[in-house]
């Protein structure tokens, strides 16, 4: 992704094979798609996002931590949904689209990690405890016409599927 | 009983809340000179001058201290500026008690003022990428309001409150409101008004979440022998019985403004304590009191629901049982234990800075008996609570 040269048509071929994250480091951009953490290789704590410098325990002095995947599923712990465009930084959609925010709970790292639902999932298709998983879609396009990823909340059965 | 230690708000003083745009010094020597005033103490015998930051203002508000000083005319008083988020006004406050418990002062003056922009807060400007505030606004557009709402659902989820009880908590403090000139919405709203009110982040709606304002807020405190020399007496005076500017404890499991996750509790245990029961918790230590002793409590409504979360915080109520209390009437202005007698930020709708320092305006007053049109009959002991982002919790006890 560093190597992406300002020639538009090469961004554009690029992206077809390669997501570019709208934050580097936090999630993996081809599958599985999963969040990327940070693990302390003193004491194994896990935070995310991913940090360096000091393990966040108060009661380790490690100061090295590692990249680790964290589990693609999770459980809701609390939802909503946006009725108005956040405003800037955020790049909202013209006409905005009420869209979805769930924190999910993931069980063997002990953390909740706030995220968008996959756009079309609203709050009234989502319960607390329900599973959902890491999946990924555009956040926004630049002004260069280049999509921007970012992790999602994407139930593992979505209500009403087939 | 107070101690010789509990320090004396000998004044207070604010300017109404609203929203004009005009410089926030403006309003700030409003307060300033009213709270000198309440006093009695000229500008020329305050020692220590604690201001409040603000940071969309400028560069005046990043120094609130110094603006203020220089507004009212340089005496060499010393000064210290605070930001703390919504804790601003708290951590002023502590500023200056510490200053004065350590012997450097014996009257100090604590100030903040705010004039805010309209709509939702946004993080201030520039590209910051590594700011967790800033990130939480580019990367998934989680506003504050989507916070409270992520809150406002685990209540109605987990413990089966209902949209209707959070709109109970707007009508109680609108009600309260109407009868405070300081107070910048003086209409008192129905249930039926909720109906109409369009939904900001579900469930919550537009009258379930605080609006941001303009207002200032001033009080002067000082050691009870400068009370007494002033006074003739420390009857009648209110205490400062305790400020708390508390953190929370690794690993802080409770999803918080503007964290995009929690801590991990895999490796080290979550507290036995959560961080907004620590808050109230550290103050009741400090003042030797208890929920029971609370005749009066300002707590920080930035929405509905939160004012429940606060009850349970507090102590007036196990959790998961908030609900119950406003309901049945108990946190109203008349019942056995009235919460936001001042209208609350229903009614003020949020000035950063000054917030919690008009917190302890409202309390004071209420204590001396001078809350004419939403006074608490025989309020002995007032409690404020606020948390600030970033960890940054506040509670501030006194008493008469």
């Amino acid at each position: 992704m560093q190597a992406l040269s300002s020639d538009t048509t090469t961004l554009q071929n690029v992206t077809t094979t390669e997501r570019i994250p709208a934050v580097e480091g936090w999630f993996t951009t081809s599958e599985p798609y999963t969040l990327i953490g940070a693990k302390c290789t003193g004491c194994g704590t896990v935070v995310f996002p991913p940090r360096s410098g000091s393990c966040p325990s108060p009661d380790c002095d490690g100061a090295e931590l590692e990249p680790t995947p964290l589990s693609r599923k999770g459980k809701v712990w609390s939802y909503t949904e946006n009725h108005y465009a956040p405003p800037p930084p955020y790049v909202a959609a013209e006409p905005f689209e009420p869209y979805a925010l769930a924190a999910v709970e993931l069980e063997a790292e002990g953390i909740v990690i706030l995220g968008q639902v996959a756009t079309g999932v609203m709050a009234a298709d989502l319960s607390i405890g329900q599973e959902v998983e890491v999946d990924l879609q555009v956040l926004y396009r630049n002004d260069e016409g280049v999509d921007h990823w970012i992790w999602t909340w994407a139930p593992s059965a979505p209500k009403g599927s087939a | 009983m107070a101690t010789e230690r509990d320090l004396v708000v000998l004044g207070a003083g604010m300017h109404p809340w609203g929203k004009w745009g005009k410089n926030f010094v403006d309003y700030g020597l409003v307060a300033a000179k009213a709270a000198l005033a309440d006093a009695d103490v000229a500008w020329r015998d305050i020692e220590f001058v604690a201001g409040a930051d603000t940071i969309r203002n400028g560069y005046p508000g990043f120094v609130a201290g110094s603006t203020f000083s220089q507004a009212m005319g340089w005496t060499g008083a010393q000064i210290s500026s605070s930001y703390a988020a919504c804790a601003s006004g708290a951590q002023a406050m502590q500023s200056a008690r510490a200053q004065i418990l350590a012997g450097f002062a014996d009257v100090a003056m604590v100030i903040g003022a705010d004039t805010t922009p309209k709509g939702f807060f946004a993080p201030v400007g520039g590209e910051r990428k590594e700011d967790p505030d800033w990130q939480r606004f580019h990367l998934l557009g989680a506003t504050n309001p989507a916070f409270f709402a992520l809150n406002a659902r685990r209540r109605i989820d987990v413990f089966g409150d209902t949209v209707e009880d959070f709109a109970l908590v707007k009508v109680k403090n609108s009600k309260a409101g109407v009868g405070n000139p300081n107070a910048r919405f003086r209409k008192e709203f129905t249930l039926d008004d909720f109906a109409g009110s369009p939904i900001v982040s579900d469930p919550l709606r537009l009258l379930d979440i605080c609006a941001t304002s303009d207002g200032a807020a001033a009080v002067i405190i000082c050691t009870p022998e400068y009370a007494m020399k002033k006074l003739g007496t420390l009857q009648g005076t209110v205490r400062i019985r305790a400020v708390s500017n508390t953190t929370p404890t690794y690993p802080q499991v409770r999803l918080e403004l503007p964290d995009i996750a929690t801590d991990s509790n895999s490796v080290v245990q979550a507290p036995a304590r959560g961080f907004k029961d620590s808050i109230a918790y550290n103050a009741y230590e400090q003042a030797g009191l208890g929920p029971e002793d609370v005749s009066c409590a300002e707590v920080y409504d930035l929405s509905t629901a939160l004012e429940l979360d606060w009850y349970e915080n507090l102590g007036f109520c196990p959790e998961g049982e908030g609900a119950r209390l406003v309901r049945d009437g108990v946190t109203a202005l008349g019942g056995s234990k009235p919460v936001n007698a001042s209208g609350g930020l229903a009614s003020f709708g949020e000035a950063i800075p000054a917030q919690a320092i008009a917190q302890v305006c409202e309390l004071t007053w209420q204590l001396q008996g001078r809350s004419d049109g939403h006074q608490v009959e025989n309020a002995k002991v007032g409690l404020a609570i606020n948390q600030g982002l970033f960890g940054h919790g506040s509670c501030t006890i006194l008493s008469v």
